[in-house]
């Protein structure tokens, strides 16, 4: 992708960008018209509309309405609470295996109904990777932790699997590190390598969206550097989401970001929200919601 | 060269009251090595007694000849009752251990909340709790009486000592399996892993040691066991390797026979079954950890 792609105001979602834009467009377009769920010039992978989640009787977010496009890091902010975690573990359907949990509205992956009758959650999951907030490496070798997906999928050659868990460990910059202890237990690894462990472990599936819950909240300033660089890599290949706590990390990472919150419903419940959702450099510079300045500022959450 | 000592006024000085503290802490740690000791004493004597009575009359023709036909006879060994307990207790975990470990797999990873679930915990409590010569009866009435003389066999035992063994493993597998992390079953699971190989690959190799020990606790309980196999095992001084006909004996048949009986060989004898049983039980139980030692260093690689 390139920088000025981004920003292209005449195309609509949808449609996907070509790879060589003729007319070259400034680095800054005059102005796109405020239109927060939308994502103006790429492809969407995902739809949300309507969505609401619940858990048992309580409604944990409502009014989520956003398109997430491809190649592009989007992120989830927002304070405790406001349910940027569960609105993204809703796109590969996590909620599944929580019992009670409900998702309402609808979401769609590349158009397809992702909560349709017909929809297997396996497939989603092996579609739509996921790397969680607390590294949780298999207590495994680290072949065997990155080479557990392929298995699934009835890669059985030793070869085979040797040849994608390099690759694996190559595209999260881990090989070089572990390449002679492939054979060692992943549990002795450092709190950053396993998380780029969980996340090759998650590529070698070979997905076309990776979630990221808070991946770097476990981690050092170091190891949250190297795994955004890794993202920033990553996005060439993949799209990818990740909610975060730390603002600045979504303003150095994101494409675009989501902003939610919490506020008490008629029955005085706090339910959380999509407030707004735009290009990262306009949340951040200029929101058009009052409660996001409030939030980027500092002045709550 | 004198200890130096601290000025009056030093800041290092031990604080008012920590002459009692230290009074008190180092009561506590005298309580608790007291109560180890004391708890120690009569495991270490019970050993002792008897694997010196045992020794008296242990040696390689004792394990390996058939057991007399006169309990007041000097010859003769128990090497019947060694096969019985063996073959029996073997079986007995063939039975209850895939059976209650898939058991509790049902009840932590598919039943949780479920009524069922709950009626099935609440059933495997009762039994933890039934007296074991119950358990006899109940396979008497229900395997042996049904056919007649036949119906005595190591199977029988086996039966006996697996329903004995059931609600334990089913309690202990359930609770192992709680322990496993979730992020472990997420992190399968969001690799488009489905359930039961979630639970095969993941979930069951990291509850496996858990599994394995109060397994084995079951295990070694049920190879002493005596009061159950009284009833169906039927009565034999010969050796019968087979699991599944003819009358059989046990370590624990022996042990309670020959002690109660009047002559001194026979005491003897009980003596040295006892011994015999408590090593069988401690082997089992190292070749076990051993086993499970290796299997989890193989699927962890590590």
């Amino acid at each position: 992708m390139t920088p000025e792609s981004d920003m292209t105001p005449a195309a609509t979602a949808g449609d996907t960008i070509s790879p060589v834009d003729p007319t070259p467009t400034p680095v800054r377009p005059p102005e796109v018209p405020a239109e927060p769920a939308s994502v103006p010039g790429r492809e969407v992978v995902f739809n949300l509309s309507g969505v609401e989640i619940f858990y048992g009787e309580a409604r944990a977010v409502t009014d989520v309405d956003l398109d997430i496009a491809r190649n592009e890091i989007s992120a989830f902010i927002g304070p405790s609470g406001c349910g940027k975690t569960t609105v993204l573990r809703s796109l590969n359907r996590m909620h599944d295996l929580t019992p009670g949990a409900r998702v309402a509205g609808t979401i769609t992956y590349h158009g397809e109904d992702l909560y349709g009758p017909k929809v297997d959650a396996a497939e989603v999951r092996r579609r739509i990777g996921m790397v969680f907030q607390k590294p949780n490496p298999f207590p495994k070798s680290i072949f065997d932790n990155i080479a557990y997906g392929p298995r699934i999928n009835g890669v059985r050659k030793r070869a085979a699997l040797e040849g994608i868990v390099e690759q694996a460990l190559t595209r999260a910059a881990l090989w070089g590190e572990v390449k002679d202890k492939l054979k060692s237990s992943a549990l002795s690894l450092s709190g950053g390598q396993a998380q780029r462990l969980c996340i090759a472990r998650a590529l070698a599936v070979d997905p076309d969206v990776l979630l990221m819950d808070e991946p770097c909240s476990a981690l050092d300033p170091i190891a949250t550097a190297r795994i955004e660089d890794l993202m920033e890599e990553l996005k060439e290949t993949l799209t990818i989401v990740i909610v975060t706590h730390n603002m600045q990390q979504a303003a150095r990472v994101s494409d675009r970001t989501a902003f939610y919150t919490a506020e008490p419903d008629e029955a005085g419940r706090r339910v959380g929200k999509l407030v707004e959702y735009d290009a990262t450099a306009t949340i951040f510079t200029k929101p058009s919601d009052p409660r996001t300045e409030g939030y980027i500022t500092g002045r709550f959450g | 060269m004198a200890a130096p000592t601290l000025p009056a006024d030093s800041l290092l000085q031990p604080r008012a009251g920590t002459g009692l503290r230290r009074f008190r802490s180092g009561l506590a740690s005298g309580l608790i090595v007291g109560a180890f000791v004391l708890a120690a004493v009569p495991l270490v004597a019970l050993v002792y007694y008897i694997a010196r009575e045992g020794l008296k009359v242990m040696s390689w023709e004792f394990l390996t000849t058939d057991l007399p036909f006169a309990q007041r006879s000097l010859e003769g060994g128990i090497y019947p009752a060694i096969v019985g307990t063996v073959v029996i207790t073997l079986g007995a975990t063939l039975i209850a251990v895939p059976l209650g470990v898939m058991g509790g797999i049902y009840l932590n990873e598919y039943g949780r909340r479920s009524r069922f679930a709950a009626l099935v915990r609440f059933l495997a409590e009762i039994l933890t709790g039934v007296p074991s010569i119950v358990m006899g009866l109940f396979i008497y009435t229900f395997w042996v009486l049904p056919r007649g003389a036949s119906g005595f066999s190591a199977f029988a035992g086996s039966l006996a000592l697996g329903a004995l063994m059931l609600p334990v493993v089913i309690r202990t597998s359930e609770e192992m399996l709680k322990l496993v992390p979730h992020e472990l079953r997420e992190g399968s699971l969001a690799l488009g892993s489905r359930k039961s190989r979630t639970i095969r690959t993941v979930v069951l190799p990291h509850a496996a040691p858990g599994i394995v020990s109060g397994s084995l606790l079951a295990v070694a309980r049920a190879a002493g066991e005596t009061a159950p196999l009284l009833f169906v095992i039927g009565a034999t001084n010969l050796v019968n390797w087979d699991w599944l006909s003819g009358s059989n004996t046990a370590l624990s048949v022996q042990i309670f026979g020959n002690a109660s009986a009047p002559f001194v060989p026979a005491q003897e004898r009980a003596f040295g079954a006892a011994l015999t049983l408590i090593l069988i039980v401690f082997l089992a139980t190292a070749l076990a950890r051993i086993v499970t030692v290796v299997y989890t260093r193989r699927v962890s690689g590590s």
